[in-house]
């Protein structure tokens, strides 16, 4: 579990996350959603310890973030999982040389032992052994994403960050994403922080959500929660796309009839 | 504004330097970076160390012999001139600074890319230190690799000299041979060895800086690149003052 009490960070003077504060239960997806420019990667990566926040606790199974020494941070960022908005493969490495990579800088495993366990996350996220040997810009954008996840849990990772997971991807993809992130976390019981703006993945893992709203937590709910909520802002957010003001209604009409 | 510029600059990069020079997190994966840094930074170069090299012995050996036709010099004098400019000179500065395009460009764009692509923050994620691990092996090699690049500038410069020299009758074999071997000091390649030394680590290192404080997009790595370039030549040429001030005065 990661849980966040009052955090503040700015940068030169400009105040980018404000008194924000909220739990992020293991075994479930939670999500941080809102607007572009709202805060959101600022958030993830002072999570994560990226950002040096201003003030208040980041607090991974008790342990906090910004009391930590350096070596400390190191030691638990073994423990973390991630995967970029643009899946950050190395591009000097192939799919099985990526996703070997943690192993080789952190575990003692012998070479088989290593190439098992490449070959077992690969199976994982889908991906079939005629991609091991491909670079990066030899993939399509939803295999780079699988082999990212693949890399990310090499290492048994108890905390999964994914920062806009579903970015350039098809809908179709984006679904296979989605729900990869959501098995591996029950799977695993990860604590798993999703950072998106995509209502799709909101419906479909939104476990736990927060709306953070020009660098303040606005909303905290969950996927069965989110149209039914009185928060203007959320509800500007929510129902910026005419698909989802359909669902509401169709919801409404139906809610009637009962 | 400036001041307080360069003064940023001296502060971030030697911040970064102390990162760098810090023990690898696995030594294993440093010494399998070393030798592919070796051949990309070196071997690689070695294509236009040669054909600029043989160029410019050939045409310093032209221009010489075109500048010393008073009768009253000595024919060996094209052959020694030559030499001395190619060992204390050509062959350690200007070609540090022909390097520092090439290499120092590659350094920053490479480093820059995997910076703007979030390559570097996956490598932090994961609790690697990311400076040591990616710019240690590129300035260790290029350190290693500039003495043979240098020794054979130096060579191939000579040959193609001899071989404009001879192939155009403007000096003789034998005069041509005898001066590059007339009061040969061992001291200039040692000179020229020391100073392309501190020009590798410059180039390295700045270029690796550049690039890891990049940031943006394409057009970012871009400048980097050309940052990185123009103030390692400007830092090439002003440590060539301070240590030939040094090593021959």
């Amino acid at each position: 579990m990661i849980e966040i009490q009052n955090v503040y960070k700015s940068f030169d003077g400009k105040n980018v996350l404000k008194n924000i504060s909220a739990i992020f239960e293991s075994g479930k997806t939670n999500l941080i959603i809102g607007q572009s420019g709202s805060g959101k990667t600022v958030l993830m990566k002072s999570i994560i310890g990226l950002h040096r926040i201003d003030s208040g606790k980041i607090l991974y199974d008790g342990r906090n973030i910004p009391d930590m020494q350096f070596m400390k941070i190191k030691k638990l960022r073994q423990e973390v999982g991630m995967l970029f908005q643009g899946s950050a493969l190395f591009d000097s490495q192939t799919v099985a040389q990526n996703v070997m990579f943690p192993l080789e800088m952190f575990s003692n495993m012998t070479q088989i032992d290593m190439e098992n366990r490449m070959k077992f996350c690969l199976g994982r996220v889908n991906l079939d052994e005629s991609t091991y040997n491909l670079f990066p810009s030899e993939i399509s954008g939803g295999m780079q994403k699988r082999a990212a996840i693949a890399r990310a849990i090499a290492l048994n990772p108890r905390y999964l960050f994914c920062d806009e997971p579903n970015s350039g991807l098809d809908p179709l993809t984006s679904l296979v994403i989605d729900r990869l992130i959501k098995e591996i976390t029950e799977e695993y019981d990860i604590t798993t922080i999703v950072n998106t703006h995509d209502m799709n993945s909101v419906m479909e893992i939104g476990e736990n959500i927060i709306f953070i709203k020009s660098g303040e937590k606005a909303w905290e709910g969950n996927r069965h929660q989110i149209f039914d909520s009185n928060n203007d802002s959320l509800n500007d957010f929510v129902f910026a796309s005419d698909l989802y003001k359909k669902v509401k209604a169709t919801n409404n009409i139906q809610e009637s009839k009962q | 504004m400036i001041t307080l510029s360069i003064l940023k600059h001296i502060g971030s990069y030697t911040s970064l330097m102390l990162r760098v020079f810090t023990k690898p997190d696995r030594w294993r994966m440093f010494f399998r970076q070393l030798p592919k840094e070796m051949e990309k930074l070196g071997l690689d170069s070695l294509g236009i160390v040669i054909i600029i090299s043989t160029f410019i012995g050939a045409i310093m050996t032209i221009q010489t012999k075109l500048n010393t036709s008073d009768p009253l010099l000595p024919k060996y004098s094209t052959g020694l001139v030559t030499r001395d400019t190619l060992l204390l000179e050509f062959s350690s500065t200007i070609m540090c600074l022909i390097l520092a395009g090439k290499v120092g460009s590659n350094v920053a764009s490479e480093i820059g890319s995997m910076r703007i692509s979030e390559q570097i923050d996956a490598l932090e994620v994961m609790g690697i230190n990311s400076a040591n691990y990616l710019i240690l092996p590129k300035i260790i090699a290029f350190v290693l690799m500039i003495p043979c690049l240098v020794i054979i500038s130096m060579a191939v410069g000579l040959f193609g000299g001899y071989l404009v020299g001879v192939f155009s009758d403007i000096v003789s074999q034998n005069d041509y041979l005898f001066g590059i071997q007339y009061m040969f000091q061992p001291f200039y390649i040692f000179y020229s060895i020391v100073k392309s030394l501190v020009f590798a680590f410059i180039i390295a290192s700045v270029a690796s800086y550049y690039g890891f404080y990049s940031y943006g997009g394409a057009l970012d790595v871009g400048k980097a690149s050309t940052n990185a370039v123009v103030n390692s030549s400007i830092l090439i040429l002003l440590s060539n003052i301070v240590i030939t001030n040094f090593m021959l005065n």
